[in-house]
């Protein structure tokens, strides 16, 4: 079941939430939502959910090319995972996965034995087996989570939307939820949409991308797309750390203080103010001076914890600090103190001009 | 006896509290509740027997009980209603109406009476359009029924405020999309969370109009044997200098009383440990 947004805007008050977003999702696939809170991430799930409508006359909600925008949420057959779980706490885990099967008109509601069953394979899918007769109040975050997974899925909808599904768990169960999660995914091929403030998370569990920011869609791409190719300032920077060098376009390179990078911009970009972006683990660090373009700088600070190791440099001029990640052999290799003087260079930036990237 | 305080409890002085909290109880409730069974249980089981089964007596029970539960029932409905509207729905006023609730609280009983009875009369504000209908309110049982109804509107309102204030949007946005209808949103998700709640006020509401006097005996017109509730009794009982047949009703009234608030303790208790 294939998914199409088309052109939908929404407004709260005199908070445009949604400026016209268009959004095409293959049927099977798994797709993130990732941006900042107050993206419209969340807005743009409620909306394709049919819990929120687009403004008056805009946009069209498209589920395997049939309009289902003038449909109210129950019709739309969706499953739609809540951030807080949303789970019915007067009911049984049992009950509420079966929720959805007893609310079937009576004409096409299964038998008890049927919803026993279903419900029995639903928790077996989740790993819940012995948890049928326990209340959500004595369930733990992850397990809640499946919970709401399960009773989602047992009205084997069309779609399947999840909002900040890991947003509330700590770490370590988020991790293992996420890798169950893309499990799921690849067995049961439900075309799934989810919502997360987390990159990592999108680009781990995602098969495509769609970065947003204020309302809008600023990139749709695989993972590794929006990763290695980002199409705008913000995309760069939302989706790692970075480090950013202002500087101006002179005769096709940009001059950083008395650092010159070359640039193939076009004409028009000359003598304009840009900005190289580079990530903290495209700096290569030397204790000698070796080859072209390489920079003198101090070490300021060392952090060794974790499977890399982060240095940060101070430039010759003294005008920033740059953050460099080097793999921990590397480290033992240069043997770095505070205070050391380092070469730095760049492997790999990338130059915007005006958030345009050239 | 052993009493089990929490090991560490930030605030000290458990012994002090739970001592003084027993000592309170037993001044104010206990003691005086205790000398009621003392006082029936000094006049003998015949005499006790008699007064409390004659047929004016009983006919009051009925009356008492019957149209207290009526009016906790209306209350039970019509305070979730208002209570709904006052929490989902935003409008001019609403501080305003809010404010309304709580006036059959502050008013004095007999004011509320006075001024009912005024309104509900075959020649006033309201009576007046229902006397051609048929219906006559006051000096009637229905007439008891509005006052009471009246005495306990702010109950059911006050204590499922909160609970439906704490309800989460999300479950009603849960239900929909699991195919969920209106009503099902709310029969099946909406209500059993709000239900506790508004059984506590309906309760509240019945013991308050079990017990209630002063606004009664103006509507009720007081007729023996049709429109006298029990503490009405008890008043006259009381002078005409017959304690004995005054604390005799008393004691049926308290017991009933007692056994019905246990019932839905009970049942709460019950609902209660099903969700937690």
């Amino acid at each position: 079941m294939s998914i199409e947004v088309r052109d939908v805007h929404k407004t709260f008050g005199t908070f445009a939430a949604l400026k016209g977003v268009s959004l095409k999702i293959q049927s099977g696939e798994l797709m993130a939502l990732l941006g900042p809170s107050g993206s419209g991430k969340t807005t743009l799930l409620r909306i394709i959910a049919g819990l929120e409508t687009p403004d008056d006359g805009s946009g069209d909600i498209l589920f395997h090319g049939e309009n289902v925008a003038a449909l109210r949420a129950a019709a739309r057959h969706v499953g739609f995972v809540f951030q807080h779980y949303a789970l019915f706490r007067h009911m049984t885990v049992f009950e509420n996965i079966a929720f959805g099967l007893r609310v079937r008109p009576r004409r096409n509601r299964p038998s008890n034995d049927a919803i026993r069953g279903k419900v029995a394979s639903l928790l077996k899918l989740v790993q819940l087996e012995n948890f049928a007769g326990r209340y959500p109040s004595q369930l733990s975050g992850g397990q809640r989570q499946r919970v709401a997974l399960a009773r989602a899925l047992a009205v084997e909808p069309r779609v399947l939307l999840l909002d900040e599904p890991f947003g509330s768990l700590d770490a370590k169960v988020r991790k293992e939820l996420r890798a169950w999660i893309r499990r799921l995914h690849d067995e049961i091929h439900i075309t799934s949409v989810f919502v997360t403030h987390d990159q990592d998370e999108a680009l781990e569990v995602a098969d495509r991308v769609a970065v947003m920011n204020e309302g809008a869609i600023e990139q749709i791409g695989t993972p590794e797309e929006v990763y290695d190719q980002p199409a705008s300032a913000f995309v760069y920077q939302f989706l790692g750390n970075v480090n950013i060098f202002e500087g101006r376009i002179r005769n096709g390179r940009l001059r950083i203080g008395c650092l010159e990078l070359p640039v193939s911009s076009p004409e028009s970009a000359d003598n304009q103010p840009a900005r190289a972006y580079v990530r903290p683990h495209d700096i290569e660090l030397a204790r000698i001076v070796a080859g072209e373009g390489v920079r003198r700088g101090t070490v300021q600070h060392i952090h060794t914890a974790g499977p890399i190791v982060r240095v940060g440099v101070r430039t010759f001029d003294g005008s920033q600090t740059i953050e460099v990640e080097i793999a921990r052999e590397k480290h033992q290799e240069l043997d770095l103190r505070v205070g050391n003087v380092v070469y730095y260079r760049m492997r790999h930036s990338q130059i915007f001009v005006e958030d345009y990237s050239i | 006896m052993r009493f089990f305080a929490p090991k560490n409890n930030v605030l000290p002085g458990f012994r002090l509290a739970m001592g003084f909290t027993l000592f309170y109880l037993s001044l104010i409730v206990l003691i005086p509740v205790a000398a009621i069974f003392i006082k029936t249980a000094a006049a003998g089981w015949s005499q006790f027997w008699q007064t409390a089964t004659s047929p004016r007596v009983v006919a009051s029970y009925r009356l008492s009980f019957g149209v207290s539960a009526l009016a906790a029932l209306a209350n039970g409905v019509f305070g979730l209603l208002a209570a709904w509207v006052l929490v989902r729905y935003e409008f001019i006023g609403k501080r305003m109406v809010d404010a309304l609730v709580d006036l059959p609280f502050a008013l004095p009983t007999a004011v509320a009476g006075i001024s009912l009875t005024t309104v509900y009369a075959e020649t006033g504000w309201i009576g007046q359009w229902l006397k051609p209908l048929g219906v006559k309110v006051a000096f009637t049982p229905l007439g008891v029924l509005v006052a009471l109804t009246f005495i306990g509107l702010p109950f059911v309102v006050r204590t499922v405020q909160p609970v439906l204030q704490d309800l989460d949007r999300e479950v009603e946005d849960a239900a929909a999309s699991l195919g969920a209808n209106r009503w099902q949103t709310f029969y099946r998700v909406i209500f059993p969370a709000l239900w506790p709640a508004a059984l506590t006020g309906a309760t509240l509401a019945f013991a308050r109009a079990v017990g209630e006097y002063g606004s009664v005996i103006f509507i009720s017109g007081n007729m023996p044997m049709r429109t006298e509730i029990t503490p009405l009794l008890i008043v006259t009982k009381l002078e005409q200098y017959d304690y004995a047949g005054a604390t005799a009703i008393a004691v049926v009234m308290l017991v009933a009383s007692f056994s019905l608030l246990l019932l839905i303790n009970l049942l709460q208790w019950w609902s209660a440990h099903r969700g937690t």
